[in-house]
């Protein structure tokens, strides 16, 4: 079975390490402040049905209003359509809050998360946004190592509770300032994150599975 | 920072105490329970009748869906996304291969779109007479159950023939249809909506001006437009609340925007507006699928997909409007034939956040109605 | 020998109930007679309500255990007394062990007194239906001991919950009846009476049912009593105590096989009970519709064809089933058993023909109908009404149904004196 034998050796997708990569790490430089915006990236995306399309920036006054306040701290990315911004981890309760109070991104559609254990910072989190006023749809998205914590988002949107609680059962991000963080869909006492990329598929708390069903093994 | 978009009226951390220090009541209604549609659990702090609080434990039906996604390629996957909300397959699946196909960037060809509304439509209708039997039957009235069982095996019946299940349908491909419709697959659809039409009077002619039916339901889980948008609460509960929000408008997907139809938006959001946002659904549904047959184009039903899918790297975040909810999927590709993660959103498991909001203060009968008309399938709860 | 012969014919010749006549060999005769004829009742109306409801519900109901399953019944009968026998272990076991039998014991002895004819009675009490009110209300002891028991958290809810409404629901219920003991109290009869019989006479002596008198007054003061009887016996839509999407099963979630059929048992016999009170109370008891206004040998005649051709109507329903039968060698059994119990149906009825048979059975015949109309508003109820909530039941109990009965009351004892001329306003 091909599918079975996917190991977390495997290349990691180039699409989303790139800008991490070239991100410096404090957020405070200005390394190029507007020129990036629009017309450096245009020309990327020109080739007519390049065989690899690639996320491409985009610009728009929202944009321009948080690069203003926040710098290289975001970097705002498209791709088939889709608008996301790469933000630096540090940036993350307060970019919430602005993006929710002032941008009307209302709606927390869902929390989640990706592993890429290969990368430093291993963890993209990302939170999938809706505004009802503008009716526009915006994913954020922060690189995290493994066992750093973000700020929990439920302050900002009850609804990112049990969504968090998710992401932290499965993938073990903890979330700091979460009422009642614990595992969700997992019982309390089960050890490991299924959906990091080195928890097996067949993989499973055997101790657990001894002791709580009495049987040798949930296989 | 501000903090304006918090719930309004209750304090979820706080318990609340009972009348009098009397001493509560814990109840732990489930996962083996005839209402709580599967094995969701709740513990119920109670003071008599009264409910203080309420906690929901998850995860009994869990099957790791997303890890399987992993480890599937995109066409084998397909199959799976069934098996979540197994009472609103189609839709599920709709919402797969459109998220797949956006990586791809392909777009099914009209008549695969057109094949696709009518079937999710019929879906929907399929979805919603399920969960009217099943709320009816909870708040105590058995009957509906078996008249609506009995009008959705004539969608059955049609998914069967059309693709050989009746349930865990796998009816779409990534990239369009799998199966030509059969002969006289238009007749039957039609023929179908003739009799369903007056079924649904018929149902309402049972409970809408019920006495009992309006003293069990009105008033009973009220939630704000404002709560459920903090809570992420969509479809019909959102709608009932008065926010006029479905993705099939407000985003359009498939070729939704080529039809005409109303999306129903109750006042209160009380169980009795849900309960009549529901059924006007229904009949809009019969509407959408009438538009679709008269303007079923023909034409290919696939578009050219390579055999083996490598969709380039990337990642696609793309919702429908499921009968629940919002049905979103998440899928990060890494240029492999399997996709590097794939997250879905289920309507019901963040829906069902709502419902200790919904149950505060109510009495335990209430519990049962809000449950049913969350309408919340566990095997999407879990995944 | 010779003297216990004629102690038992001497029975024969009085025109009173064995209770009141003293003999005690008659006595016993008839409790078995009643109690043999409430669990065949209990039994057909486990299959009815099946076929019924699901008729109404567009299904088929029990099929596959004699024709039309009806020997339904008999197998649940079986399975239900083979069944392992559990009490749970956290369980007090002696209540436990007690409750079933309070709730059957309850439910049993209200018919000693109900009369099924002027004769037709365990015996007649003149306090019949104060003694009928009473017994009826200790099944709420079993059934708190029965959830208390339990020493579970559903049962011990729906307990409380069956306690409260039997209690707020008796009320109105006692109020409803008070009103028809008034109207006893009329015309030709003089003074008021308890008894069951005496109430049924008194409907015949002022030729009137009591749901007609004073009308609208008494037709209120039924449609209080039945909207509180469905309450009482715990039925669709007041199902609370054993709401079974709430509470799973209510008091006797924890009792199964045996215990739980007397509950199923008593249950049954405390619909029968509450329509045989409701029954005697307005409907004119065992009297054949219309004693006065159609009076007459030639009526009479007339009506006493009536038992023996219903039950020749059912036999011939079940020949025409018969031969709508499929012709399957699988199906020979099935058919050969309906056409025998349409057989059995239509010899009842040819016996019913017997002329002193035909006079005898009139009366039961008359009461059994009319308590089966009942038992059908039952099954239409259960088909066709969602579940009341607590409070809504306690308001409709305290604020609707007690106030309405308290006005029923009032107002028939002053068109009572007001007709005697005992008032002048």
């Amino acid at each position: 079975m091909p599918d079975e034998t996917k190991s977390p050796s495997q290349h990691p997708p180039q699409g989303d390490s790139k800008p991490s990569a070239e991100k410096p790490a404090a957020p405070a430089t200005p390394p190029k402040p507007a020129a990036v915006a629009t017309p450096a990236a245009k020309p990327a995306a020109a080739p007519p049905k390049a065989p690899v399309p690639t996320p491409t920036p985009w610009d728009s006054p929202m944009i321009a209003k948080l690069r203003r306040t926040y710098g290289s701290g975001i970097e705002p990315l498209t791709y088939a359509g889709q608008n996301y911004i790469v933000v630096d981890r540090s940036l993350i309760p307060e970019l919430l809050y602005v993006l929710r109070n002032e941008e009307k991104f209302d709606y927390c559609v869902d929390i989640t998360a990706v592993h890429y254990p290969q990368r430093e910072k291993q963890f993209d989190v990302i939170w999938v946004l809706y505004s009802f006023p503008r009716n526009e749809r915006i994913r954020v998205k922060a690189q995290i190592a493994d066992g750093a914590t973000l700020p929990s988002s439920v302050p900002v949107w009850p609804a990112a509770n049990w969504l968090e609680r998710e992401v932290y059962d499965m993938f073990g991000i903890k979330f700091e300032g979460h009422p009642d963080l614990k595992r969700i869909l997992l019982p309390d006492g089960w050890q490991g994150h299924p959906l990091r990329k080195d928890y097996g598929i067949l993989q499973q708390d055997n101790q657990w599975v001894q002791i709580n069903l009495g049987i040798e093994s949930g296989q | 920072m501000t903090n304006q978009n918090t719930l309004s009226h209750v304090d979820l951390e706080t318990p609340e105490k009972p009348f009098l220090d009397a001493n509560e009541l814990v109840i732990n209604m489930g996962p083996q329970h005839p209402a709580t549609h599967g094995v969701l659990r709740v513990i119920l702090r109670l003071d008599g009748e009264k409910v203080l609080g309420l906690e929901c434990v998850i995860g009994y039906l869990h099957r790791g869906v997303e890890k399987i996604g992993e480890h599937r390629t995109y066409t084998m996957f397909n199959p799976y996304v069934d098996r979540m909300d197994y009472v609103a397959a189609v839709s599920n699946g709709l919402g797969y291969c459109e998220t797949v196909e956006k990586l791809l960037n392909v777009e099914a060809p009209p008549r695969a779109q057109h094949v696709r509304v009518i079937l999710t439509e019929l879906n929907r209708i399929a979805s919603h007479q399920l969960w009217l039997g099943t709320h009816a039957l909870d708040i105590g009235a058995i009957t509906p159950l078996f008249y609506t069982f009995r009008d959705r095996e004539e969608i059955l019946k049609i998914y069967e023939k059309y693709c050989g299940a009746r349930l865990t349908t796998h009816a779409f491909r990534i990239g369009g249809l799998q199966y030509e419709t059969y002969a006289g697959f238009e007749k039957e659809v039609k023929n179908f909506l003739n009799f369903f039409r007056p079924k649904i009077d018929e149902y309402e002619e049972l409970l809408t001006t019920n006495r009992i039916w309006l003293e069990r339901t009105k008033g009973v889980g009220k939630i704000s437009a404002q709560d459920c948008i903090a809570l992420g609460v969509t479809g019909p509960v959102l709608r009932a609340s008065g926010m006029k929000w479905d993705l099939r408008k407000a985003q359009p997907y498939a070729c939704y925007k080529n039809f005409d139809f109303e999306i129903p938006i109750g006042q209160n959001g009380d169980t009795y507006d849900r309960y009549l946002v529901r059924m006007v659904e229904m009949r809009q549904s019969v509407r959408i699928i009438e538009q679709a047959l008269g303007a079923l184009p023909e034409g290919p039903i696939m578009a050219k997909v390579p055999k083996v899918m490598k969709p380039p790297a990337g990642e696609v975040y793309h919702s429908i409007e499921a009968p629940k909810g919002e049905l979103g999927y998440f899928i990060v590709s890494d240029g492999s034939t399997q996709p590097y993660r794939v997250r879905v959103r289920p309507p019901s498991f963040v829906n069902l956040q709502a419902l200790d909001l919904m149950c505060r203060g109510q009495l335990v009968a209430d519990v049962i109605a809000v449950i049913g008309t969350l309408d919340i399938v566990l095997g999407e709860v879990d995944r | 020998m010779r003297e216990f012969i004629q102690y038992i014919t001497s029975y024969l010749g009085s025109n009173q109930t064995p209770g009141t006549a003293g003999n005690i060999f008659w006595v016993v005769v008839y409790v078995l007679l009643v109690f043999t004829g409430i669990s065949l009742g209990v039994i057909a109306m486990n299959w009815l309500e099946r076929k019924i409801l699901a008729h109404m519900q567009v299904r088929l109901g029990p099929m596959r255990v004699g024709p039309h399953g009806l020997l339904q019944p008999f197998a649940d009968a079986l399975k239900l007394l083979l069944k392992e026998d559990l009490i749970p272990a956290e369980a007090d076991s002696v209540i436990f062990w007690c409750a079933p039998f309070m709730v059957v014991l309850a439910a049993f002895t209200v018919f000693v007194v109900v009369p099924f004819g002027p004769t037709h009675a365990i015996t007649d009490m003149n306090i019949g239906i104060l003694f009928m009110l009473g017994v009826s209300s200790l099944s709420v002891l079993g059934i708190v001991m029965a959830g208390w028991a339990s020493n579970s958290h559903y049962p011990l809810i729906g307990a409380l919950r069956s306690s409260a409404q039997m209690v707020s629901y008796e009320v109105a219920m006692g109020m409803a009846v008070v009103s028809v003991i008034l109207m006893t109290s009329l015309n030709a009869v003089g003074t008021g009476t308890l008894s069951m019989i005496g109430i049924v006479q008194a409907q015949l002596a002022q030729h009137e049912w009591f749901i007609f008198k004073f009308f609208p007054l008494g037709l209120i003061a039924f449609f209080i009593f039945a909207v509180a009887m469905v309450a009482e016996t715990n039925r669709a839509p007041f199902d609370l105590a054993e709401a079974e999407s709430e509470l799973t099963a209510g008091f006797h979630t924890e009792y199964s096989g045996f215990r739980w059929s007397l509950f199923f048992l008593a249950e049954y016999g405390a619909m029968m009970a509450a329509s045989s009170i409701a029954v005697t109370l307005w409907l004119g008891g065992w009297l054949r519709p219309f004693p006065n206004m159609l009076a007459g040998a030639g009526w009479d005649q007339l009506f006493s064809f009536i038992p023996g051709a219903s039950f020749l109507f059912l036999a011939g329903l079940c020949f025409y089933s018969t031969a709508r039968m499929p012709k399957h060698p699988y199906f020979r059994i099935q058919t050969i058993g309906l056409a025998g119990f349409g057989a059995l149906l239509g010899l009842v009825g040819l016996i019913l023909f017997i002329p002193p048979v035909r006079a005898w059975v009139q009366d039961i015949f008359w009461f059994s109908a009319k308590v089966a109309g009942f038992m059908y508003l039952y099954i239409w109820y259960r088909g066709t009404f969602p579940r009341y909530r607590f409070d809504q039941l306690m308001k409709m109990g305290w604020k609707v149904l007690l106030p309405m009965g308290l006005g029923i009351l009032i107002l028939t004892a002053g068109v009572a004196l007001y007709q005697q001329n005992l008032w002048h306003p």
